[in-house]
């Protein structure tokens, strides 16, 4: 197995573990439908008992690289191995693998019960065995009441909790999660969000969780795989992809930003009004700054240390809650948005500030390697 | 949401058609079972029990009655064994074939009966097709007889008209199981074949259950196999109602065994929408 | 998907089997069409293995023959009043189960959809005993009658299935920008339902050329073509027969087809006849 070298694109430094053993190593994996390109040689280790989240829109090929993981389509190219031996040839009833389905996919002629004990049953233990292990993992997803319920009469949380317990009662060596939290609502998504990642550290295993929602990939991975049209664009740690995403599409996809597209002459970097020193070669650069991280110049007006000043008139505000979005508008028309925690109401003209290494520089568009 | 003329004006005209040709011929059927039939050939009004007491008395009806449900019952299990793994392959194997083969399934469908009993009626003669294409790869040296005018030719026959009948509803409630079930099932372990036996064969009960009520029932009334193939071993119960209201002219007699079969009927149609509605899960 | 493609017992050798057992199935449905077809052009006639002396002789007797023809004329004249009653009752009769209620609706219901699986020997005998009780005659309009009945059945059903695909929002929206509700159902209910009333026409008129059963105790003195088939079965087996059997193929594989591309390409609904058995057993 030859290792892919990731030198020269550090984003995805994090995607292969250089040490120790992973549990699972997808290799160089393509995927073609017909003249459609979905996947295009991804490599990516998951290591045992991480969270990791592959991140993306739709159409970006994540949930088609988890069915290769689980065994319902086959890479066009590559390799998925497992433990050290390789997982394609087997079909899905052979992987210690499962899955929790976008829709859950309850049998609807089974009780709660009987699904749980699907995997079990199937795999022909006696009935005896059978019985305390779903009454646990029923009671691990707080499902216990409803065991002798049909699917259509639960609600959507609560199939989706079931789903649950009817993949980890196998005591699989990975758990694939297809979009599990999509048809919940706001609320009950953010619930899930949190027992989903208590869960996973309580039973030890390996998650591989598929979302296009950003912000639900930052709250419960250890790791994101940003995925875009088929390639990986970054895998990092949630806090390091936010603080420094490779690209723009990666600054823009995950939280909110300003992209400043400078110029770069003798290490100071001059995007219209506004220029700051740093520490990249010449050129056109493009630079990330999270609203966030511009704030409200001193009372006085005078700068602190080496903070970058920016003043403009607001042109928009919205209130977040906890926080208020600006528009801000300098003279010679640079709008960048700014966050500040909420207080009031803003009008005309204000001055603002920012750290030079808040102005993170990005790759603009992928380059092929 | 509509206004009441409108609700009157829609709901009136069938329900008073409805009224008129269906309900009230159904139960004059029932009045004429209680009726008998005069030496001069007239209807008699009189409201006696005799027609089925004569039922029940004289063998050859409640014997016929039970040889149709016999060959009815044959005729349901063959279109069944035809047409479930016709409907299972087509759903779950054709791929891009599916559709193109739907339609060639359809198309015996509207053949016409007569057409189609009448073809094996040349198939199964003496000097039919069958018969001289035996002899001539010498695999016989005279024509079987039992080919036709036999029971077995009316099963063939009708097992022949019914099998797309059973097709249609089993290939319509496969194709209404959710496709993400198989792949969970089989996630969980289970082989191809058990995914069938587990998952697959439960949820197209209700599929099964259509298509062998429709094929069961309508073999059971039929009177055109019979007499086009059936011979004298081949009479079907509703032979001998033809007959009645024909050369053996006992409209009340008919009008009686009619009617039985109209309640055993409904009461098949009753026990499988029950049987359905518990084996319906989505 | 490459996995449900290896879905039968171990993944290619159960599902070769299984597509050899369904071409055999299909060679049985389509064996005595293809039979029929071929022997029509037999000069020796029907039965007798091999075919030889092909001739299109049975064809032109057929073409000569005029009581044949008659009843063709007969047959179209009756399917095409079955279809106008069976319409003209049976799309009320889905609208009024789709959307009003009243007493005795579920009896309404199932009396409707019963000539469906009733065999038509106890449709065609209760109507016929009607015809008596009423003094009514024996004919071709009796025939319309019964075929008008028992085809209310199947308009029913197919515009009831249109009706449950019809975006109620679309109505709502008419009465909300001033229309009534006369001018609602015919400017914006009816063309919604245009599909399901030309698909249930093709079916009926189809459907009432083949009928047999029911008409076979209403007949008067005019035969309707299967009567006329069946009359001549009774005396004897002719290849003309076959000639008029294979042109009634032809004819039904072209209505057949039109109707499932009317539907096919309407919505991707392939299922439609299988709902008709559906109702007919479930009685909904």
């Amino acid at each position: 197995m030859v290792p892919i070298t990731t030198s020269d694109r550090p984003a995805l430094a994090g995607s292969v573990s250089p040490s120790a053993e992973p549990l699972l190593r997808i290799r160089n994996v393509a995927k073609t439908f017909g003249k459609n390109v979905v996947l295009r040689d991804v490599s990516l280790d998951i290591a045992e008992g991480e969270f990791l989240t592959i991140l993306g829109e739709s159409g970006s090929g994540k949930t088609t690289l988890l069915r290769i993981v689980a065994g319902f389509e086959t890479a066009t190219a590559g390799e998925v191995w497992m433990g050290g031996e390789r997982l394609d040839p087997f079909p899905p009833y052979r992987r210690r693998v499962n899955t929790v389905f976008q829709h859950y996919a309850l049998f609807p002629h089974l009780t709660v019960e009987q699904n749980v004990g699907y995997g079990l049953r199937v795999a022909e233990l006696p009935a005896e065995e059978v019985a305390p292990r779903v009454e646990q993992a029923l009671g691990m997803v707080k499902m216990t009441a409803y065991a002798h319920s049909k699917p259509s009469t639960i609600s959507g949380g609560q199939q989706q909790r079931v789903a649950l317990a009817r993949a980890l009662i196998n005591r699989p060596r990975l758990l694939l999660l297809d979009e599990p939290l999509s048809a919940l609502d706001a609320n009950l998504r953010r619930q899930m969000q949190v027992e989903l990642k208590s869960l996973q550290r309580e039973v030890g295993i390996s998650f591989v969780f598929v979302t296009h929602d950003q912000e639900e990939a930052m709250v419960m991975s250890d790791r994101i795989a940003l995925l875009r049209s088929g390639e990986l664009e970054q895998v990092a740690t949630p806090r390091e992809i936010y603080s420094h995403p490779a690209t723009a599409y990666t600054a823009q996809f995950i939280g909110h930003t300003n992209l400043l597209r400078a110029e770069v002459k003798k290490g100071v970097a001059r995007f219209g009004s506004i220029s700051w020193p740093v520490q990249v070669p010449d050129g056109r650069v493009l630079f990330s700054l999270r609203p966030e991280k511009i704030r409200l110049a001193g009372a006085s007006g005078a700068t602190t240390g080496d903070a970058v000043p920016f003043r403009g008139t607001v042109r928009h505000q919205a209130f977040q809650g906890a926080t208020e979005l600006l528009q801000i508008e300098s003279p010679d028309g640079v709008v960048l948005s700014v966050r500040i925690a909420s207080r009031r109401e803003w009008r005309g003209e204000l001055e603002f500030e920012f750290s030079p290494s808040d102005a993170v520089p990005v790759r603009d568009s992928r380059e092929r390697v | 949401m509509f206004s009441r003329a409108y609700k009157a004006v829609v709901t009136l005209p069938p329900l008073l058609w409805v009224t008129v040709f269906l309900l009230i011929p159904y139960l004059l059927m029932f009045c004429y079972s209680f009726w008998s039939v005069s030496a001069e050939q007239t209807i008699v009004h009189a409201w006696r029990l005799d027609n089925y007491r004569e039922l029940l008395r004289v063998g050859v009806y409640w014997q016929t009655l039970l040889r149709s449900m016999w060959i009815a019952g044959r005729v349901t299990l063959f279109s069944l064994l035809l047409g479930y793994p016709l409907a299972y392959y087509l759903s779950f194997h054709a791929g891009k074939w599916k559709d193109l083969l739907y339609q060639l399934v359809i198309i015996p469908l509207w053949v016409s009966y007569l057409v189609r009993a009448y073809a094996w009626k040349t198939i199964l003669g003496s000097d039919g097709v069958l018969n001289t294409l035996l002899q001539y790869v010498h695999l016989t040296k005279h024509p079987l007889e039992f080919l036709l005018y036999s029971p077995f030719a009316v099963v063939l026959t009708l097992t022949h008209i019914y099998t797309p009948f059973t097709f249609l509803p089993i290939y319509a409630s496969l194709e209404h199981i959710p496709g993400n079930l198989v792949e969970a099932s089989q996630d969980l372990g289970a082989s191809p074949l058990q995914t069938f036996w587990r998952v697959i064969v439960p949820l197209s009960v209700p599929g099964v259950l259509a298509g062998a009520t429709f094929a069961f029932v309508l073999s059971l009334g039929d009177f055109l196999a019979p007499l086009l193939l059936g011979g004298p071993s081949g009479i079907m119960i509703s032979n001998i109602v033809v007959s009645l209201f024909g050369a053996a002219y006992n409209w009340p007699l008919g009008a009686a065994i009619a009617f039985v079969m109209m309640v055993l009927v409904v009461g098949l149609l009753f026990l499988s929408e029950r049987l359905e509605k518990k084996w319906s899960f989505s | 998907m490459e996995l449900l493609m290896r879905a039968a017992g171990s993944p290619v050798k159960g599902t070769r089997w299984l597509g050899l057992y369904a071409v055999a199935v299909f060679a049985f449905l389509y064996l005595p069409i293809a039979v029929l077809i071929i022997y029509s052009f037999n000069g020796e006639g029907v039965g007798g293995f091999p075919p030889h002396n092909l001739t299109v002789g049975w064809y032109r007797t057929l073409f000569a023959d005029g009581a044949i023809w008659d009843s063709v004329i007969n047959s179209v004249l009756v399917a095409l009043a079955a279809v106008t009653i069976a319409l003209a009752f049976g799309v009320p009769a889905a609208l009024a189960l789709d959307r009003a209620q009243f007493p005795g609706k579920a009896l309404f219901r199932r009396l409707v959809l019963l000539p469906l699986i009733l065999p038509g020997i106890i449709t065609g005998l209760s109507l016929l005993m009607l015809f008596r009780e009423a003094d009514v005659k024996l004919s071709l309009l009796t025939i319309v009658l019964g075929h008008g009945t028992a085809l209310i059945s199947v308009a029913t059903t197919e515009v009831f299935a249109g009706l449950q695909k019809l975006d109620r929002a679309q109505e709502e929206a008419s009465l909300d920008l001033g229309a009534n509700y006369w001018q609602t159902f015919w400017r914006i209910t009816i063309p919604n339902l245009r599909l399901s009333i030309i698909g249930a026409a093709l079916l009926i008129f189809t459907l009432s050329l083949d009928e047999i059963a029911v008409s076979f105790f209403l007949i008067g003195r005019d035969n309707t073509l299967p009567l006329e088939i069946w009359g001549r079965l009774r005396r004897g087996i002719t290849p003309e027969i076959n000639a008029i059997s294979t042109i009634i193929f032809v004819f039904s594989l072209i209505a057949i087809l039109l109707w499932y591309h009317l539907r096919f390409r309407s919505d991707g609904q392939t299922e439609i006849a299988a709902e008709l058995v559906e109702a007919a057993v479930q009685g909904d």
